[in-house]
């Protein structure tokens, strides 16, 4: 066994050991939004003033720039991106930057890679860490010149005065510059946008992706391929049925089997679920092999619980049922019950069951419990998430957990719940020894977070010209929030917030209700979470309005979403509005900006050119989240078999100030394959309270020919703040997928997934 | 005792015959590029050649090894410059990049057997990759790349 890739994981992550003595280290603090600097000898102070840091700029005298990421890399681009935007603001040359991988550490603020939000939080703070850098070497050449500052301009790593044209590199600067104070917030003079070399200009650039070369020679660390001396590996075999316990144990079998050495019990959650493991029994193991082996022969007997008679599809029927009838009110603007008392009535039920996360890389952990501390090795999204939850497993304080990044084999939601690192460190405490807890794909399927399965209902009222009057949606799911709350019945703002009372549609009359449902499951979130089936239905219903008023969909969505202004929705109707955790002055709701997605759309997809029907047809969507707009347009072709083949499917990308163009493209392609998915295929379903699917055989992902073979993205310039990228394009893809087998085959899908109607 | 080459170095292995070759290169050899991703051959994450053909090291176990030539990607360019690594780098391929090793041996093979295949042909040779971050259009895209630069 070797031990060469330790080093791959811990040599990144040690802040402290990360720079030299004499190198000129920078901290920033997120919100609010100051910097200051410091050399390494005295960094040890600026930590302890409390101040929190959440980003660290590096130069060394050498020249070499280093930046921290503090989010998790798990194919947004993100640990590119973010020093993007701070080696820009400091005139950094890329060449000579070195990106860092931060380990969990509340000094960093919120570190949870999820949302949607790492740039939209990090934006302006890390433009701002490289500005007071720049300025400072530009002060420190100033001195040294003993010139104003005003003729010297810092520009690719030298500072050079203008009028003697004497010239300074960035090193030779890094010990002056470290001694200097800090600028105060005021001083600071960020570039222009005309000025950015980084920001906004990766396409075709190979700086879009640092890990490129490590991850296509296979070289790149990912969790997975984590290794510490000494290490032993585990699988475990976890209760069958939500909330089972071992009954009764006969590991006899198991110990029997070359290289497995002892067994582990693991115990099983305390109600309410939250991060804790499920439990059950694990088999530790000499190698990955020998571990499932083992569990192969363990003879466990479940008590099964409660869950023990849950099935998909009986709670489908109650979910369908639940959402016919009247439930909590969560938006309510005019009279909706006047206004379906007159006109056409439309109405029509939705279902989306649950989904299974599936990154390619399954959950796995690396933890090593000693002297009463644990040190961690994760993929994971939330590092901080992982030292709270280890620490709660172990009783041990938070801050004697150690938890480094690696490289995220997909995340999408599921990573950034870390049971599988509680899983590590107890049976690490148990066996004294570094543990692996490898979970197998069928694992992953049948044990996941999963994201909710829904009911919806809907009923609109068109008047005679086929204008909407009164919308009416009901959604039904089991909520997230039944992670900290097993008694919970309902959603709340967050999940009401994606797509069901933020509905943009300029409608007089409007309610949005949720009804109860008790999750049988865990629940958890998954890209773009309760926008998958708010989105779908909505929009869905929308395409469904339009035919039965006679009209061109994608007009119809316009005609809806009105002339277009900013939406104030705690004025109309909305208890309480979360806006993604955003303020509504820094991120307005502006429906303008829908708009201009539908129509840039319609203008690149040749909309209403060509006759749907016959098995070819388009369909569009659009919709709001994560603080960016998005429109989607589908071309779908369906054989005489059913088969459905997508040619081509069109992304307008509204998401305001654009700091990675390349990976942002990358990201709305990625989110129509995962959309696709969802469509077609995506179905996690339960009979006696077990997953029936278990791999990908049955739980089954888009391949090469049934995703859509090409997605062209257009992102739409723009000054705004930036917006989320990694999430918003899923929900209109969905709708707009759905939508177009409608124009291709008259038959409306109003039950996920396609693979189970029948299409011809 | 089975013996077998590993990206050109002579290897002998005398443990269970039954363990897939995926996790010898991964646990005995540290070979990490090899990916696990659902270890019934569903997925083509840890796909490697033998004698020259693509397999699921997951769904191959040793003993089907003796006397054979494995190569990994650690082993198909010394310089990780292969036709196929430069292209997906011109192409900015990888999200999450755990699937590209496995789509890249994958392609390998099928360059090697077709010079300039089809979009049919690449979906054809593909079909048992899965990349679940979607990066397929790049994936035929960097393919039909290194393709042409290879003629
Ligand atoms: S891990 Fe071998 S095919 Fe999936
Ligand atoms: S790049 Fe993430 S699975 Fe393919």
């Amino acid at each position: 066994m070797s031990i060469q890739n330790i080093d791959n994981v811990t040599r990144r992550n040690f802040i402290g050991g990360m720079f030299s003595a004499s190198a000129f280290v920078l901290a920033t603090d997120l919100l609010p939004q100051f910097a200051w600097g410091d050399t390494n000898e005295n960094h040890g102070k600026a930590a302890a003033a409390a101040l929190k840091p959440s980003l660290y700029l590096g130069l060394e005298p050498d020249g070499t720039v280093f930046i921290v990421t503090h989010r998790s890399e798990m194919g947004t681009g993100i640990r590119t991106t973010l020093p993007m935007v701070a080696a820009d603001e400091m005139e950094a040359d890329w060449s000579k930057v070195k990106i860092e991988q931060a380990i969990g550490d509340e000094r960093y603020g919120d570190q949870n890679t999820d949302g949607s939000k790492s740039i939209r939080g990090s934006f302006v703070p890390f433009r701002e860490a490289g500005a007071a850098a720049r300025l400072m070497l530009t002060r420190a050449a100033a001195a040294q010149w003993k010139v104003p500052e005003s003729e010297c301009s810092a520009v690719n790593h030298v500072v050079t005065h203008t009028p003697s044209g004497k010239k300074l590199g960035y090193g030779e600067l890094a010990v002056a510059a470290g001694k200097l104070p800090v600028p105060k917030s005021s001083e600071l003079k960020l570039k222009a946008r005309s000025e950015w070399r980084y920001i906004g200009h990766t396409a075709k650039d190979p700086k879009a992706i640092a890990d490129m070369k490590d991850i296509t020679s296979g070289k790149a660390i990912f969790g997975m391929d984590a290794k510490v001396e000494g290490m032993v590996y585990a699988s475990i075999e976890r209760p069958p049925v939500m909330g089972g316990k071992v009954q009764s144990l006969d590991d006899k079998a198991a110990l029997q089997v070359k290289g497995v050495s002892q067994t582990v019990s693991i115990p099983p959650f305390k109600p309410p679920y939250t991060f804790q493991p499920l439990g059950g029994v694990a088999v530790v193991a000499n190698s990955t092999w020998a571990a499932f082996q083992g569990r192969k022969k363990l003879k466990v007997e479940w008590n099964n619980g409660d869950n023990a008679t849950h099935d998909s599809e009986r709670y489908k029927a109650e979910l369908l049922e639940t959402a016919k009838k009247p439930g909590k009110v969560v938006r309510n603007l005019g009279d909706v019950d006047a206004a379906f008392s007159k006109g056409k009535i439309v109405e029509a039920s939705y279902y989306v069951p649950l989904l299974a996360h599936a990154t390619m890389e399954p959950p796995v952990a690396i933890a090593s419990f000693k002297d009463g501390k644990v040190e961690a090795w994760v993929p994971t999204q939330n590092p901080q998430a992982v030292q709270d939850t280890v620490a709660k497993a172990l009783g041990i304080k938070v801050s004697d957990v150690t938890c480094h990044v690696t490289l995220l084999g997909g995340g999408f939601g599921r990573k950034s719940k870390p049971d599988y690192v509680a899983e590590a460190a107890l049976i690490s405490k148990s066996v004294g020894k570094p543990v692996k807890v490898v979970w197998t794909r069928e694992d992953d399927i049948k044990f996941d977070y999963y994201h909710a399965v829904a009911g919806m209902y809907h009923k609109a009222s068109l008047d005679d010209k086929g204008k909407v009057t009164g919308w009416l949606h009901r959604s039904v799911f089991p909520s997230i929030s039944s992670m900290n709350d097993e008694k919970s019945l309902y959603g709340f703002d967050v999940e009401y917030g994606m797509g069901l009372n933020d509905m943009p549609f300029d409608i007089p009359n409007q309610r949005a209700e949720n009804g109860p449902a008790k999750a049988h499951v865990r629940i958890g979130w998954l890209r773009s979470v309760a926008n998958i089936y708010h989105v779908f239905s909505g929009l869905s219903f929308a395409d469904e309005l339009a035919h039965a008023a006679g009209r061109d969909s994608l007009e119809y969505q316009l005609e809806l979403l009105g002339a277009g202004k900013v939406l104030n929705l705690e004025a109309q109707g909305v208890g309480k509005y979360w806006n993604y955790g955003e303020s509504l002055d820094r991120y307005p709701f502006d429906t303008r900006r829908l708009r201009k997605v539908l129509e840039i759309a319609a203008d690149k997809s040749g909309w209403g050119k060509k006759k749907s029907g016959n098995g070819w047809g388009m369909g569009v969507a659009v919709a709001r989240s994560f603080t960016s707009y998005v429109a989607a347009v589908v071309e779908v072709e369906v054989d005489k078999a059913g088969k459905i083949r997508i040619p081509k499917s069109y992304m307008v990308v509204d998401a305001g100030t654009v700091v990675n163009p390349e990976r942002v493209v990358s990201q709305f392609e990625g989110a129509a394959v995962m959309g696709a998915g969802i469509a077609l295929t995506g179905e996690i379903s339960l009979a006696d309270g077990r997953v029936q699917q278990g791999n990908f055989n049955n739980y089954q992902v888009p391949r090469m020919a049934q995703a859509p073979i090409q997605t062209d993205v257009h992102i739409v310039e723009s000054n705004e703040l930036p917006g989320g990228v990694g999430e918003p394009g899923v929900p209109p893809y969905v709708p707009a997928f759905a939508n177009a087998v409608f124009a291709a085959t008259g038959k409306r899908v109003r039950e996920l997934p396609f693979s189970k109607a029948k299409l011809v | 005792m089975i013996k077998l080459k590993v990206n050109g170095r002579e290897r002998s292995f005398d443990g269970d015959p039954d363990m897939p070759l995926l996790w010898y290169l991964r646990d005995e050899l540290s070979m990490t590029g090899t990916k696990f991703g659902c270890g019934i051959g569903q997925c083509g994450a840890c796909t490697v050649h033998r004698n020259g053909e693509a397999i699921r090291s997951c769904s191959t176990s040793m003993k089907e090894l003796a006397g054979k030539t494995v190569v990994t990607i650690e082993g198909l360019s010394p310089t990780g410059d292969h036709p196929l690594q430069k292209a997906w780098a011109q192409g900015n391929v990888p999200q999450c990049g755990y699937c590209q090793t496995g789509q890249i041996m994958q392609a390998a093979v099928l360059l090697k057997k077709i010079k300039k295949p089809s979009d049919k042909e690449i979906e054809d040779g593909m079909a048992g990759n899965i990349c679940r971050c979607g990066t397929y259009q790049r994936i035929r895209a960097a393919i039909k790349t290194a393709a042409k630069e290879m003629a």
